[in-house]
This record gives C-alpha cells, structure tokens and sequence, in this order.
C-alpha cells in the first residue's frame, strides 16, 4: 500500500491530553513535494496533531503509528524531528523575554548544523545567510533586533515563523494557522514563503480556516478534520465548497 | 579589556624574570586562634605596628561576639580553633605536580570553558613555572598603571608602602564592629587588593584579580581596598569563572569601596568555588562583607555579580550614599542547586539628597537549591526625592528548590520613593519545546531561556566577562532539567 515516495504516513493515530482522547484514528498520507491543507472546525485536533507530529510531550499516542522518512517518527525528540526536517510554524509562537531573536535564529540553525555534521556557520556567514533568506521574502530586519516573538503583534509572530522556515529549509512543514489574523500584505508573504519553498523533495501541511490562503498556494488535497479524523479529502474545490457551506453539511453526514 | 588569551600568550612568551613572590615560605601555622597567633601572623608579612594593633583590637572585639544565624542558611557549627590561620601558597610536596594528579571533573570544567592549559595548570595549583612567568605579566601591568598614577597592588605590600591611605581608609566603610565575620576578617585577613586611583584619572584597564596570581591561595580571609578620587573612575573584575582549587572551607572575605566626588567605581564578581557534591558534602562557606559609600556628591557605585558556586554565599554588597546625587547600583545573578544555599541582596542607605538606587536580582534554582533575596532600602530623613527601584525575580527549575524574598523597606523622607517588583517563575514547558523544535537540546533550551532572565545583569558586566558568565551559567546547570 505504501508507496517509496511516502515521507509521511500516519495511521490509525490515536492521541489524548489530560486522559482526554482528541484524535481518534486519524490517517493521512504525504509523499515527498505535496502540499496537503488541513481544515476543520475549532477544536477538532488540528493543532493536537501538528504538536503531535513535532512531539510534544503534553500529548500521549495511545495507538496508531507515523512513519516519516522510513522510521517510526514516535521513537523521535521533538529535537530528532526537528534535526530530522520536521518543522512546526506554531499557532501560538511562544515569547522568549531577554534572548535575541538574532542570537536564537543563529544558536538553533547552528544546532541544526551540528546535529547533520556540518559546521557551524560563523557570524558574517549567517549575517549574509539572514540578509539573502529576508529579501526573498521582502522582509526587514526590525525584528532580529528583539528578543524572541516578545511583544511581536500576532502578523509580526507569524512573519517570524515564516523566516524561520525559510531559514531552516525542513523537510516537512506544518504550518498551523500562519495565515489567521494576517494583513493582505503579511499574507502575500506568507504566501511567498511558502511558495519559495515549494520543492519536490519537500512536502507541507498547512492548517487553516481560510480558502484564501489557498488563492495563492494552490494544495495537492484539501482535508477536513471533525472530531478527531478526517473525515473528507478533495482538491482545491473542497476548500472552496467549505467556505460556501460551513462545516456542518460534512460534520452532520458524518454524523448520520 | 584583554582577554585571558591573550594574557597567557603574554605568559608563555615572556620568559621568567625576578618577580616579587620573594619572600613567601612554605610553613602553614598550626590550627587555632589567639593573640600569639595574630602577632606572629603580623610579624610574618613584615606589618608596620598599626596594623598589629588594629589587628589585636578586632581580635578582642570579635571574642565578645556570637556567630550570627539569621539568615535561611544552614550549616554545622564551624570550629574556628580548628582553622589554620596562616597557609603560604601550596608549594613542593601537597601541590598536584602535573594536570594528571587534578581531579577529572575539575580538568572537564576547565575544558568546557575553553581555559588553555597553561591556565588550567595555573588554577589548579599545579607548581609550574608558568605561575612565575605569569608574575612578570603581572609587574608589567603594574608599570602600565604606574603611568597612569593608578596603584594596584596587594592589600599587605599597600599597608607598608601607603600607610596614609590605608590607615585613612581600611576599615572607614565596613569597620571592624560591623559584624562577626568582619571583625574576624580584620583580625586574620591574609591578603588582597589595593586600589588607587588619583583624581581626575580614568584606569586605563579593567582592573582583575586575575593579574595576581600569586594569591591563590589566599582567599580565605580577603581583604579588598578601591579608593576612588575626585573624578576617576574604575573597573574592577573579582574573581575567575573556572571553579578555584581551594581546601579552605570558610572564606570571610570583606571589601570596601570608596567613591569621592564624581567618581565611578565597578565592582565586578564572578564567584564559582566549589559549591560541594550533590549531596551538600564538602564546598567553601562564602560569607563575605562588601560595602562600598558614594562619598562625594554624584558619585556612582555598581556591584555585579555573578554567584554560581560555594556550598553557602551569604552576602549584601551594600551602598552608603551619602554624597548628594550619588547612584548606588546592584545587579546580581545567583544561582543554586544541588543542596546549594545562597542568602544575597544588597542594602543601599540613602543619605544624601536626590540619591538614586537600582536594585536587580535575578535568582535560579534547580535541584534542592535554595536562593533567598535579602535587601534592604533605606531612605534617612534628609534623602530629598531619594529614589530606588528594586526588581527581583526568581526562577525555579524542578519543583524540589526554592526561592524566597525579603524586602526591608524604610522610609524617613516623604519625598522619597521605593519601587519593589517581585516576579517568580517555572522554566516554561512551552518555551522549551519551542526551543527544541528548533532544533535545540534540552540543555541549550535551558541555557537560552535562563540567559535571556539574566540578560539585563548580564549586560552590565564588561564583555568577556559576560561571554565568561554566559559559558559559567550553561555549565552550571547542565543536567538540571528532566
Ligand atoms: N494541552 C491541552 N490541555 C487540555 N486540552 C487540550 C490541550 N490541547 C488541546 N486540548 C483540547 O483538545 C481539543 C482539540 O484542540 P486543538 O487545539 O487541537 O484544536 P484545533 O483543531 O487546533 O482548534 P482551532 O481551530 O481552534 O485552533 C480541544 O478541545 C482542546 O481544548
Ligand atoms: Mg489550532
């Protein structure tokens, strides 16, 4: 059933938090360059299965398994997975009060080298790194000079994730609400970045609420998420019905 | 500021030359105290007679004291009978004759801090020439200094060449009725540091103990003098990150500052002695007396310190400001675990008008350490529109440490003011899986986050100190998450 090209198969996952299960046999599918968008209603485990994947401890896999890459991504830290291409652009970026964002990108890209055996990248190196990675993604330096994500408006965390991405070149994206509470302007970078990054060895899940988001990065499948699972996998058209219809029309048929 | 690089290239490029570690002899006193002792402890660094007798009249003063024990710090009795007051520096026969004979763990720091081997060999004790030659590095500083009008010697050859300013000064801001600790420093001090600075001038280096070696073994009972004149100003770093090889278990060190008119003094501690093992056996007892008084009208005091080692640090670097429109500042990063205890703060006195004070206390602890703040504000009844602002936070890492606070505050002038904020915090599970998503061990996690707390104490250190510092706090709690 599983294809060579699959980096990343999840199947039958069950998750809790608090004893409380959230995912109840989710199954999902992505093979190498595709670009999968997640949507679904609030509290549906969107967000519990992107933590999942990155391997938060708060989350307890009770069956099912994932494999990416060929190796049972469970047996991964969250730094594997991490060292391993697996990248997370949190809903909630997470402050760091006194640590430079600079100093982070750098100290975390550095780890990142260190744990692929390649050398660490000397200041001037990253200096010019950052430079190229922010006009691509025609964004300015202002926030490298703060301490990490602290007092960042929600568009200025989200454009940081971006950056990080970029910089970081994963394997595997997962983008968790990048685009909610975005200006059109952010948007269009966002979209951008994600764009840029379009590779066919790389693959991207991208949670959001929104079919505009999908104007501008055009997914292999659109998914819905309800209570747990996906429920429904189209294209692009399923995204669009979505925003016509709500929810309901596919919760309630799952329902009946 | 050079780094300690340089300094050793320095060392091992200039061959030995007559320095002045001279007259040392290798005998160590028989353990007790009593006024024989003192005397013949005078005798032995050559004292003129008033320091004999200022010695004596400490000694008389501290038999009519008791041990004090208000502080959340706790410890078995100390036997001071039992303490050997006089210990020439380790020589010949108890000195480890290469790196082989130091302990492993001791050498696994030095490494981890990047310390060249020269230094290392240098801070473990191991008799090597490199301990001479560093000597003549040492007198080349001095001559440097000399230019400048700026003395910087040790406290004993300070007693016998300036006996005006050490007889004006020495004991003027921490006399020897100060404490019981004090007065027994001032019974039995060993040796230390002297500092001068004449008017106008601006100490063309930063100032550390560093450049004199030939102590390191005379911590026990340190004695420390900066005298600051009209208009100068001095930096002064205290103490080393590479945890010191030391037996002495007690260290009562006191160290006084004085500021005059328009004079800046910084004050600059990293403080990294054997804090024991993780079960509290073994480790230095810190108990130190520093104070310093902003004399002349806008003089300014700043204490930094960085405290990562000793089993117990019970200390309140302290500022009189008595001048008018004098600043006293304190910025302290303490950190605590294993069975670690550390009671520290500062006290900043208000006494002239419009004096202004700072307060920073960053504590962390992990394991079972403990990490109280004791601080004390007071502003007299003419500290006019007296200001302080105090900020102290606490971090916790695992939920078996502790931290506690205890602000004093007292205020006779209704036109002063005394900010207090308190914060206390856990090392948050989502910033540190934010972090390792990055890509980031646990432990670099840790050293990040607990970097960015410090990061405004930090700040104030010169800077290859605060690289130094940074490097300390990442090793001082490797482990001390999960
Ligand atoms: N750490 C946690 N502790 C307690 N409950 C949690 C935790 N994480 C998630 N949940 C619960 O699990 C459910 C799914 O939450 P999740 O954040 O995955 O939803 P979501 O689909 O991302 O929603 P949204 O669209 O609002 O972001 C919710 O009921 C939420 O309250
Ligand atoms: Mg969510």
């Amino acid at each position: 059933m599983k294809q060579t090209s699959s980096l990343l198969s999840v199947n039958h996952l069950q998750a809790s938090v608090d004893n409380k299960p959230i995912l109840k046999g989710l199954n999902l599918e992505v093979k190498a360059g595709e670009i999968h968008a997640i949507m679904g209603p609030n509290g549906s485990g969107k967000s519990t299965f992107a933590n999942v994947l990155a391997g938060h401890e708060d989350y307890t896999v009770s069956a099912g398994n994932i494999h990416y890459l060929g190796e049972n991504l469970l047996d991964l830290s969250v730094e594997e997975r991490a060292h391993k291409g697996i990248f997370l652009a949190f809903q909630y970026p997470v402050e760091i009060p006194g640590v430079n964002n600079m100093v982070f990108l750098r100290t975390a890209l550095n780890a990142m080298r260190t744990a692929k055996g390649e050398d660490e990248l000397s200041a001037p190196a990253f200096m010019k790194l950052i430079r190229k990675t922010l006009a691509e993604l025609e964004m300015d330096d202002r926030l490298l000079k703060r301490a990490v994500n602290v007092g960042f408006s929600g568009g200025e965390k989200k454009r940081n994730e971006i950056l990080q991405m970029a910089l970081f070149q994963p394997r595997l994206a997962i983008l968790d609400e990048t685009d909610s509470g975005l200006d059109i302007d952010a948007l269009r970078q966002v979209a951008k970045g994600v764009n840029k990054l379009r590779d066919p060895q790389r693959s991207m899940i991208l949670v959001t609420h929104y079919q505009r988001l999908l104007d501008s990065i055009e997914p292999d499948y659109v998914h819905v998420m309800a209570d747990g699972r996906i429920v429904r996998t189209g294209d692009k058209s399923l995204a669009l019905e979505l925003e016509d219809k709500g929810y309901s029309w596919i919760t309630d048929e799952e329902a009946a | 500021m050079r780094t300690s690089n340089d300094i050793v290239e320095d060392m091992q490029q200039s061959g030995y030359s007559e320095g002045f570690i001279t007259e040392i002899e290798s005998d160590t006193f028989p353990p007790g105290l009593d006024e024989a002792i003192i005397r013949k402890l005078s005798a032995k660094k050559q004292e003129p007679e008033y320091m004999l007798e200022r010695r004596l009249k400490a000694y008389q003063y501290w038999q009519t004291m008791q041990e004090p024990h208000w502080g959340k710090v706790e410890y078995p009795e100390i036997d001071y009978q039992a303490i050997s007051y006089f210990s020439a520096p380790k020589s010949g026969e108890d000195a480890p004759k290469s790196l082989d004979e130091v302990d492993p763990a001791l050498l696994e720091t030095y490494n981890k801090l990047g310390i060249p081997l020269v230094e290392q060999q240098l801070l473990a004790g191991v008799a090597v020439d490199a301990v001479f030659d560093s000597v003549s590095v040492a007198t080349t500083f001095r001559e440097e200094l000399k230019k400048a009008g700026v003395i910087f010697c040790s406290i004993s050859e300070a007693i016998r060449d300036y006996p005006e300013l050490v007889q004006k000064y020495l004991g003027s801001v921490v006399p020897h009725t100060d404490n019981f600790f004090a007065a027994l420093n001032a019974a039995v001090f060993s040796d230390g540091t002297f500092v001068y600075v004449p008017e106008g001038v601006r100490c063309p280096m930063e100032l550390s103990t560093y450049f004199r070696i030939n102590e390191a073994n005379t911590g026990q009972f340190e004695r420390t003098l900066i005298i600051a004149e009209k208009g100068s100003y001095v930096s002064y770093l205290e103490g080393c990150t590479a945890p010191m090889r030391d037996e002495n278990q007690l260290h009562a060190a006191v160290v006084e500052l004085i500021a005059l008119e328009d004079a800046q003094i910084k004050y600059s501690t990293v403080q990294n002695w054997y804090p024991g093992d993780a079960e509290g056996k073994g480790g230095i007892y810190n108990f130190v007396t520093k104070r310093g008084i902003c004399k002349g009208d806008r003089s300014h005091i700043s204490w930094t310190q960085v405290e990562t080692g000793s089993a117990i640090t019970w200390k309140y670097p302290s500022c009189i400001l008595k001048g008018d429109d004098s600043i006293g500042e304190f910025y302290s990063v303490a950190v605590t675990r294993g069975r670690q205890q550390a009671d520290t703060g500062t006290k900043m006195y208000h006494i002239g008008k419009n004096t202004r004070s700072t307060i920073v206390s960053k504590g962390i602890s992990a394991d079972r350490g403990v990490n109280s703040y004791r601080g004390l504000v007071r502003m007299n009844k003419g500290a006019e529109t007296g200001r302080n602002h105090t900020q102290c936070d606490s971090l916790l890492i695992g939920d078996q440490c502790a931290a506690h606070t205890f602000p004093y505050i007292e205020v006779a002038n209704p036109t002063a003011r005394v900010e207090h904020e308190a914060t206390t915090s856990k090392i948050d599970a989502n910033q540190l899986f934010y972090c390792k998503q990055r890509g980031l061990s646990e432990e670099e996690a840790v050293a990040l986050i607990v970097n960015g707390f410090c990061k405004e104490v930090f700040n104030e250190l010169p800077m290859e100190f605060a690289v130094e510092a940074r490097k300390l706090l990442e090793i001082s709690l490797e482990g001390a998450v999960g």
